[in-house]
């Protein structure tokens, strides 16, 4: 159970990963702005601080990334040794590798206005000590325990609205279409289901896309013509590993608020595929200028953003924008591959 | 009620589900064995309900408030304008804001799924509805109307909102005009400017246009101070007063 927790953030006790997009960003504004303050301390005016700050630039900018080039080729070995020893390893290493640098070229290159080996070696344990101490607290921060109760919190939840609704629409066939109301009953049972396990562990693409199909079957049911499902899911890597109901709650949103409020049939569109060593999920619905609860889809919105980011800290991202008369949300996010086979969905979907 | 035993219950049902509608006829009929009623008519949306009102007379609407378009609570609306009102009984998946307004309010809803003594006992007592009850209910479910209405020689007249060129006061009533015609309402500029401030601006102390219509704004030749602005589809300049001028301006750059 918990390896299959692909969880990107650092539990506490676990450096943390260089190779990871919002490790380097953080590493990197954290230098440049420590080399900044150090240019406007060390220099007599403005100007003439700029230019000593894009002077130092010139170096620190190349060594930074070295340093985290082999912290992140050497992360593994040093992410199993005992947290304490880690956090001094990447200390020391934070430390020597730039005072390594700055002696290099003094050494070989002694024309360069290039600091020395002390004062290298002091900003870089100044800043590597600070950034280590956010990491420490931010482990902290984000605990099992929070991260976990955060999840929960965030836990998607289906809207009432939806329930009696579809509820309703299974009545309605007890009588005339009896084979129906079994199946709708069986999506309704599968849907909650998911919705009831503690979804704070990944899943497959390929679960949410059937937990989505059961969801979008009885919205069928509901909404007859008005709704037309388009999926572009041939590319789709159905092994990446994705938080749970991130894709139903977003066709919910897409239903709610561009087919429901319109008497026009209208087109839900879902597209999944994988490019690089991302992947994209992108959804589309009518929009209409008018609709009237703006502030119900931010809120749902806000929730997933959030639990991407518990999951995959800056490396996933969501964006959502009006194009002309098309609501499109669009979510990257990195390829990881189930390592085992990810809990099963329902089983054997709809004989 | 305006029902005598040996007289069916006459019935509309209005919901944008066909589901949800066939459930209402299937838990209808149950009831039919110890409540005499008919069905005269079904409807998906809210013009199609007024239209069958008018032609079927039904003593009592059960009517979804949740419809795209004109939703119910608008249809009750625009039934008080009828000479012949008929009872309403609001039927609703789940909306907690709504139902307690229909509790403060007394009036009669069902919650769907329906159950078929839930529904005989609100078709026992179905009530005709008041407009304050309405404003009301509308409270609790803010949503601008999609159409206005009138009642022109005992008939419904509805006027679209996405028609409506402006509104302008005139001594006691306010004229609504669109592409084709004026017509009088018996509503105040103040309170129209507040249901659809999204929609309408107020160029003029007695004057609201709609935004989306605004063709071009400029100077009144031979005047020191006028300004005017012209709507696609009228003929006419509308005079603009000075503070809302450079409003309009703005809103034109945009």
């Amino acid at each position: 159970m918990k390896q299959q927790s692909k969880n990107h953030n650092n539990p506490p006790g676990v450096l943390p990963n260089f190779c990871h997009l919002g490790t380097s960003l953080r590493a990197i504004i954290a230098v440049e702005a420590g080399a900044l303050f150090a240019a406007f301390a060390c220099a007599a005016d403005i100007p003439d601080a700029l230019t000593l700050f894009a002077e130092r630039s010139v170096l620190i900018q190349p060594t930074l990334l070295l340093s985290m080039l082999l912290l992140c080729l050497a992360g593994g070995p040093i992410r199993k040794l005992p947290y304490p020893l880690g956090m001094s390893v990447l200390f020391v290493a934070a430390t020597v590798v730039p005072s390594l640098v700055a002696f290099l070229f003094q050494r070989f290159l002694p024309g360069l206005p290039v600091p020395g080996v002390l004062p290298s070696g002091a900003f870089s344990a100044a800043l590597a000590g600070l950034l280590l101490l956010y990491y420490h607290l931010r482990s902290k921060a984000l605990s099992p325990a929070v991260t976990e109760a955060r999840l929960q919190a965030l836990q998607a939840r289906i809207r009432p609205h939806f329930l009696f609704n579809s509820l309703n629409a299974v009545l309605s066939l007890v009588r005339s279409d009896p084979r129906r109301a079994e199946r709708a009953l069986e999506d309704l049972s599968e849907l909650f289901r998911a919705l009831m396990r503690e979804n704070r562990e990944l899943t497959t693409l390929q679960n949410e896309v059937e937990l989505t199909r059961a969801y979008l079957e009885l919205e069928q049911l509901r909404l007859g013509d008005r709704l037309a499902v388009a999926w572009h899911i041939d590319k789709m890597p159905r092994d990446a590993l994705i938080p749970p109901l991130i894709l139903q709650p977003l066709v919910e949103n897409a239903i709610y608020h561009g087919i429901e409020p319109s008497r026009e049939a209208g087109e839900v569109s879902l597209n999944i595929y994988r490019s690089g060593d991302a992947v994209h999920i992108v959804i589309r619905n009518p929009y209409a200028e008018t609709g009237s609860h703006h502030a119900g889809n931010k809120l749902a919105l806000a929730n997933i953003r959030e639990r991407l980011a518990l999951h995959f800290d800056l490396d996933a991202t969501l964006k959502s924008q009006p194009m002309g008369a098309v609501y499109q949300v669009h979510i990257t996010l990195p390829y990881t591959r189930a390592t085992q086979p990810a809990r099963p969905a329902a089983p054997a979907y709809r004989g | 009620m305006p029902h005598n035993l040996p007289a069916p219950l006459r019935l509309l049902i209005v919901d944008d589900e066909a589901p949800a509608r066939r459930r209402l006829r299937e838990v209808l009929e149950d009831c039919g064995r110890e409540l005499p009623l008919k069905i005269v008519g079904e409807a998906d949306n809210g013009v199609d309900a007024l239209e069958q009102v008018q032609r079927e007379q039904p003593d009592a609407v059960l009517l979804d408030i949740r419809m795209p378009g004109m939703d119910g609570i608008e249809v009750a609306q625009h039934m008080q304008k009828l000479a012949r009102t008929p009872a309403v009984i609001f039927t609703t998946a789940y909306d907690n804001y709504a139902c307690q307004a229909f509790e403060v309010n007394a009036v009669d809803y069902l919650m769907k799924p329906v159950r078929a003594e839930r529904l005989a006992a609100a078709l026992a007592k179905a009530r005709h509805l008041n407009l304050a009850v309405l404003d009301a209910l509308r409270e609790a479910h803010p949503k601008s109307r999609t159409h206005l209405s009138l009642s022109e020689k005992g008939r419904l007249r509805l006027v679209p909102v996405d028609e409506i060129l402006y509104f302008k006061a005139e001594l006691k009533y306010v004229t609504l005009k669109t592409a084709e015609r004026e017509f009088l309402l018996e509503e105040s500029l103040v309170r129209l400017e507040a249901e659809f401030g999204e929609r309408f601006l107020r160029v003029h102390r007695n004057c609201l246009v709609a935004r989306d219509k605004i063709d071009q704004i400029g100077k009144t030749p031979g005047s020191e101070e006028g300004h005017y602005v012209r709507l696609r589809g009228l003929d006419e300049q509308l005079p603009v007063s000075r503070r809302q001028y450079s409003q309009l301006r703005e809103l034109l750059r945009d």
